[in-house]
């Protein structure tokens, strides 16, 4: 394959690919799909969380899931970083702590695909009895 | 922080924070005084006086979550640490530019690391923001609007991992035929 180096090469591949595009049922709203935000702070980013953040745009792509992948700022657990904030429709949002590569696997196969729940989690809020 | 794309990745969330609606990030090269110049420039909220002398300040930040800010610290610290500079220019209602000198040839140069990626990155996370992305080098000059670029794509999401992969490769076969820093 030729080398991409223009804006203009960028467009022969566009129509390329547009044309291999499955056209998918699900419109693009955001409350529709999974949301995925990845902690890109000065410590996340320290701890390896662009790596994360990588490996979730590929994965999810390759397994052709509906996700909008984000970063977020500092979301104040600095010491479990890389952390991921899952947000799944219909489901309150959970958020992970020490995401690697092999973590987010466990996490996309296993919580977005089937909802089932992946040790690690951070609880971000509680009831007690008072409440 | 390894390379000078992780600061960039860093500084650059404070210009999202701010409300930006452009942001630049530019690599100016200068092998005569043995000088690269990093710069994160926003059209954000901006900062006076006040806030500027505080921002570099580990333990000041505006968000709510923790109580310390180490972005801006740590590369103020790698720039100087080569023989460099830091500044922070910044206008309320304007925006900000935040400025790192770094001596090329100094042992503790961070290398720039993965900036393709970096950039291709930001442009998917916050593609509702403009960047603009220009690296000076002695052999030429590259520049890189999102603009621009997703003009080029219109019709196809810039997610898709064939579109990911050309953008990332263009923007590194750029920056090697001008001989960028690495």
């Amino acid at each position: 394959m030729n080398k991409i180096k223009s804006l203009a090469d960028l467009q022969k591949l566009k129509e390329e690919v547009r044309s291999q595009i499955r056209l998918r049922e699900n419109s693009e709203n955001p409350e529709q799909l999974v949301q995925v935000k990845v902690g890109m702070a000065t410590c996340g980013i320290a701890s390896g969380a662009r790596d994360t953040m990588k490996f979730f745009v590929e994965e999810l792509e390759r397994q052709a899931i509906d996700a909008v992948v984000t970063q977020t700022g500092c979301m104040g657990f600095c010491y479990a970083e890389p952390t991921v904030e899952i947000k799944i429709p219909g489901k309150e949002p959970v958020v992970f702590g020490f995401v690697n590569r092999q973590k987010a696997e466990e996490i996309i196969n296993q919580y977005i695909k089937k909802g089932k729940m992946v040790d690690g989690i951070i609880p971000l809020s509680f009831k007690t009895i008072d409440d | 922080m390894k390379t000078i794309s992780e600061h960039i990745l860093d500084i650059v969330q404070n210009s999202i924070r701010a409300n930006s609606t452009l942001i630049e990030i530019i690599f100016e090269e200068n092998k005569l005084n043995d000088l690269c110049i990093v710069t994160v420039k926003d059209n954000g909220d901006g900062m006076d006086e006040e806030l500027v002398q505080l921002a570099v300040d580990p333990f000041f930040t505006t968000r709510t979550t923790r109580k310390t800010g180490l972005g801006l610290s740590l590369l103020q610290q790698h720039a100087k640490q080569t023989g460099g500079f830091f500044e922070i220019q910044s206008k309320q209602g304007e925006g900000t530019a935040v400025r790192a000198g770094f001596r090329i040839s100094s042992i503790d140069r961070q290398p720039v690391g993965d900036i393709a990626e970096v950039i291709y990155l930001l442009m998917l996370s916050h593609a509702e923001i403009r960047w603009i992305f220009r690296h000076q080098a002695e052999k030429g000059i590259f520049e890189l609007d999102s603009e621009e670029m997703l003009k080029s794509i219109e019709g196809v999401p810039l997610k898709h991992h064939r579109i990911r992969d050309a953008v990332i490769e263009l923007i590194r076969n750029n920056l090697d035929e001008i001989e960028a820093m690495k």
